[in-house]
């Protein structure tokens, strides 16, 4: 049985672990907060970026020399898979989802002879991915955890992606990351950037294709050749942001969680405190009484 | 009749509304936006975008490149970066000038693609640094 004075101290250290939790819920609800207005505020490009593709990919359809990013290299044996997590952990299992489908799909891909390589972005995915898969590692990225993440960082690793590809160093480009759906719910997704996934929005494409007959200014070629990786970036942009609301999602319910918890284990701990302290009072009385009745 | 302009950075939407015409800074040349343009879509260079209303100028952005994609009733402004020319930071740009020509300086000279977008680089930084000395 433990003594008082170990019970107190205990107490006391899980009451000040529950006075960090809970701090660190609330940091994170509030950063939920201002990641969620910052994902909306991306929303208007992207959307904006996707019709003017649309219409760019529709005018030059069929014709030849497409770009790599649209077309891909016509091959299908180096995977670039991005996984994306944060650079901090305590939240939950947050970046355990992101690297327990990266490594299903390395293996997938390797049981099917493909070559993989590995980008990670964030601290904690380098670090895990360090461990058993240092080799397939070409580059990585850090500062996903920031206040505020700047569209340079998705911009920078968009022209990497792109250099590896003009290089011929991969041919398919995956990212792995946590869709936020709400903040008790994030879903580990892959989407495929490059070859692009055009989505077919047939009746919308016929639409326009009747109403509007864009002119272009320099040639079609010219303009999706710089809309592509803009359109690259955008989405890794879009992830990344996904990313920081999930994070801070995943770590507000963890946090919450955690705080509970701590209030559960205080109340049964300062039980037994009360107990034992009563216990200790019984015997010195029955001491005591039995002591003066000897004599 | 106005037009509805919208200019767009990827981090937020920094104008939607109605305007009478809007002039954008093309790659090659300048191009009024006005009610029943003819649809277009158009590479920008670095510059000011310019919002009329009967015939003053109520607005301007400084864009530092991107893509406009014009309609019979809607213009759409994608930039990389765009400020309120009233915000330039002349300071900051002056900086990221010196940075880029020190990039100049040093890039490889037969990377033909490596200059041009240096170049395009250097000529929005400028623009930039013009439009802020202008206001």
């Amino acid at each position: 049985m433990a003594s008082l004075k170990e019970l107190r101290a205990r107490i006391g250290s899980i009451k000040s672990t529950r006075k960090i939790t809970s701090a660190m819920k609330m940091v994170a609800a509030a950063k939920l907060r201002r990641a969620q207005a910052s994902a909306e505020a991306a929303r208007p490009y992207a959307a904006a970026m996707r019709r003017m593709l649309g219409e760019l990919a529709g005018a030059t359809r069929g014709e030849d020399g497409a770009p790599l990013l649209l077309a891909g290299t016509g091959q299908d044996k180096v995977h670039l898979l991005v996984p994306m997590t944060s650079d901090r952990g305590l939240c939950g299992g947050f970046n355990a989802n992101v690297h327990r489908l990266t490594v299903q799909t390395i293996r997938r891909l390797q049981s099917e002879g493909k070559t993989v390589r590995l980008l990670p972005v964030g601290r904690r995915a380098l670090n895990f991915f360090m461990r058993d898969h240092a080799d397939l590692i070409v580059d990585h990225v850090t500062g996903t955890s920031a206040k505020e993440i700047p569209f340079s960082v998705a911009s920078g690793l968009g022209d990497k992606i792109n250099a590896l590809l003009e290089a011929g160093e991969i041919d398919v480009c995956t990212l792995v990351f946590n869709k936020f759906r709400n903040a008790m719910t994030q879903v580990p997704t892959c989407q495929q950037l490059v070859p692009m996934v055009v989505e077919e929005t047939s009746t919308e494409l016929e639409a326009s294709n009747d109403v509007a007959q864009y002119e272009f200014e320099p040639d079609e070629a010219t303009l999706l050749a710089m809309l592509l990786p803009r359109n690259l970036q955008v989405q890794i942009y879009a992830s990344l942001l996904e990313t920081v609301a999930g994070e801070n999602g995943a770590r507000m319910t963890a946090m919450d969680n955690a705080t509970r918890n701590a209030g559960r284990t205080i109340d049964s701990l300062t039980q037994v405190y009360n107990r034992t302290r009563q216990t200790n009072i019984t015997n010195e009385l029955i001491e005591i009484i039995s002591g003066a009745q000897a004599v | 009749m106005p037009i509805q302009i919208e200019i767009i950075s990827p981090e937020k939407v920094l104008v939607s509304r109605e305007v009478d015409m809007a002039v954008l800074p093309g790659m090659e040349g300048d191009i009024a936006a006005m009610p029943e343009h003819a649809p277009m879509m158009l590479l920008l260079r670095g510059g000011v975008v310019a919002l009329y209303e009967g015939d003053k100028v109520t607005d301007r952005y400084f864009v530092g490149g991107g893509f406009a994609d014009i309609t019979p009733t809607r213009c759409t402004v994608l930039a990389d970066k765009a400020v309120p020319v009233s915000d330039i930071s002349i300071d900051t740009a002056t900086a990221q000038l010196e940075a880029l020509s020190e990039a100049w300086d040093k890039a490889d000279k037969t990377d033909t693609s490596r200059l041009v977008v240096l170049q395009d680089q250097i000529q929005a930084v400028r623009a930039e640094i013009e439009a802020g000395i202008a206001r």
